[in-house]
């Protein structure tokens, strides 16, 4: 008998997520791996700003807020003070890539041995649709009304590429979760990132295409479809880095 | 290492940091405290603690807050313009209520200002350290000894209230080298943190670290309750000086290194048999309004002496109801006043006093 059960390290209460919104698979997916590890007693995750804020509500381990984009200076604080406890962050685009961006790129090239989930959605979804630093040229957002233009609000980035290139990163790689076959290689890649940092080897970082309907102005499934015709394109998918892998960079 | 030591005011808060169990430091070079950063650099290897470069004040006290988060003693330290970047995240630990402790050697200022001592960071310290409702423990040291037992104070009051505690100094105190007593070899009865969160191990329910309230009616709860602890410290933690005080008919107010200029122009003055004395704030949060209250029953006049435009005067009224009248010297930009200058002022004071 298959049992879809809920993952013991997500929390039993009410998500407040918009309807479609992909925070909710990525949120189970990240209690997966922490189940499947068996870490849960030993993990401290740090919650950020942006729609994921009341991340803290939601898993069972124990749980630090953090302010705006400041996640992976926070995580480096549990982590060199607890070395042996397991630290993730599950951050938003505007807050990893836009106002926290020097903590991000510090982290990663300190290769501080923690986890990071970044929720790559190219809008700001908690203030209600505005420009990110990971918005498509072209696209339309509250505070980009006629478009992204990049020679008015300059390019989108793209961080997994970025990171790669840093000394401190031992693994990174895009992932999507618009089909279950998708899902289920998100699923992989997250629970190998905590693998990594049980093993100690230097900082992992999943980036997740996610979808936002709601500031999107899309039904859920055009959102997925969105995420596949339109994001992927500028977002490839794959490993950009894999220190444990033989050859496995792209 | 001895006991006794000549030492830098900047070493002097490292070593007695380290001494009182706080094993990690979080930094960021700037001058006139760059010292501490290097101190810890040299020594946290050896007992077994860390000494972090950051790559902004902004990291390093997001550091500390992860720290003091997960339970461990921690500290940042920084001058002026650092301290400016820092008011994010001690804002966040005041609503997360987390110890730590944030050392501020104070330069002249706004802006890059320069790199001569100064405290002009007063108003920030003791009124805005941050946005919100919020107060930081704030103390002055005025000498290099108090740099080191201030330090120990510092982080006591920060784990018995859960509260930032700011040690307010200045680049003189922090540059100069006086023998310094360091009263204890190492501390290792570090209080228990029931509430951090460092891995739940099973055995308790999970702990949540957040300053984070939509319900306006639940964050004005969680501010109450941060200020009944407010109202403890004040009346448990106020700390202050009095010399020659009891016939004083001026009563000069001064913290930090100006007390100790102030103290020779005291002298001076008291040769020429000019009744003056001195209160000198320890603690510069909470305020010692009662000592000075008491003072203005008996004195005539009070002077206060600071390095900056006159950011406590308000403070001194405010604690003696205005009942005699208060009157400011103060050099700023990093100037410090001579003892003759500030006899000068003394002199035209007693002068008025007696017409």
């Amino acid at each position: 008998m298959i049992v879809f059960d809920k993952p013991k390290s997500l929390s039993d209460v009410p998500l407040h997520y918009c309807p479609g919104c992909t925070h909710g698979i990525v949120h189970r997916l990240v209690a997966q791996a922490i189940d499947a590890l068996d870490i849960e007693k030993d993990t401290i995750g740090i919650a950020s700003v942006g729609c994921s804020v009341f991340a803290y509500n939601y898993f069972e381990c124990d749980m630090i807020q953090a302010a705006h984009g400041r996640a992976p200076a926070v995580a480096t604080g549990v982590k060199r003070t607890h070395p042996d406890k397991i630290v993730f962050t599950y951050q938003g685009d505007g807050d990893l890539a836009a106002i926290g961006t020097a903590e991000t790129v510090h982290a990663c090239t300190r290769g501080e041995n923690i986890t990071i989930i970044f929720i790559n959605n190219a809008i700001y979804g908690m203030t209600g649709g505005q420009m990110a630093p990971t918005t498509l040229p072209g696209q339309v957002t509250t505070t980009s009304p006629y478009g992204r233009k990049p020679e008015i609000q300059g390019n989108p980035i793209r961080i997994c590429e970025m990171l790669s290139t840093l000394e401190g990163v031992a693994y990174a790689e895009r992932v999507s979760v618009d089909t279950p076959k998708n899902v289920l290689n998100a699923k992989r890649a997250i629970q190998k990132a905590f693998q990594n940092q049980i093993d100690k080897k230097g900082l992992s970082i999943i980036e997740v295409l996610s979808t936002c309907p709601t500031n999107w102005g899309m039904t859920p499934n055009d959102a997925l479809g969105w995420v596949r015709d339109v994001m992927m394109p500028y977002y490839p998918l794959g490993v950009y880095k894999d220190i444990t892998a033989k050859g496995g960079n792209k | 290492m001895s006991n006794k030591v000549l030492m830098k005011g900047n070493e002097a808060i490292a070593e007695a940091a380290i001494r009182n169990g706080c094993l990690y430091y979080f930094g960021y070079p700037i001058t006139p405290q760059t010292e501490i950063a290097e101190y810890m650099a040299k020594r946290m290897p050896k007992v077994g603690g860390l000494c972090l470069q950051a790559e902004s004040e902004i990291a390093a006290i997001n550091m500390v807050m992860g720290a003091a988060a997960s339970g461990v003693r921690a500290m940042t330290s920084s001058s002026s313009p650092g301290i400016s970047l820092k008011s994010e995240g001690i804002s966040y630990i005041v609503g997360c209520d987390l110890p730590c402790v944030i050392v501020n050697v104070q330069r002249g200022g706004p802006g890059l200002g320069g790199i001569q001592p100064a405290q002009s960071d007063y108003y920030q310290a003791t009124k805005a350290n941050g946005h919100g409702d919020l107060h930081l423990f704030v103390v002055a040291p005025a000498s290099v000894q108090e740099m080191a037992s201030l330090t120990g104070t510092a982080f006591d009051v920060a784990d018995k209230y859960r509260t930032p505690a700011m040690i307010l100094a200045d680049g003189a105190l922090g540059q100069m080298m006086e023998p310094v007593n360091f009263n204890i070899e190492q501390k290792t009865d570090l209080p228990q943190k029931e509430w951090a969160a460092n891995g739940h191990g099973g055995k308790r329910k999970k702990n949540i670290v957040n300053s984070l309230y939509l319900n306006a009616t639940e964050l004005e709860k969680s501010i109450l309750k941060r200020f009944e602890r407010y109202k403890e410290i004040e009346n448990n933690e106020i700390r202050f000086e009095e010399y020659k005080v009891e016939d004083a008919d001026i009563v000069i107010v001064a913290y930090g290194i100006t007390s100790r200029i102030c103290k020779s122009a005291i002298e001076l003055a008291r040769a020429k048999g000019i009744k003056v004395g001195i209160i000198r704030p320890i603690t510069l949060w909470p305020y010692p309004k009662a000592a000075l209250k008491k003072a203005a029953q008996t004195a005539k006049h009070f002077l206060v002496v600071e390095l900056n435009m006159g950011q406590m005067v308000d403070d001194v009224k405010v604690s003696i109801d205005c009942k005699v009248p208060v009157s400011f010297y103060g050099r700023t930009g990093g100037v410090l006043p001579s003892a003759d200058e500030l006899l000068a002022e003394i002199e035209k004071i007693n002068g008025g006093l007696n017409k």
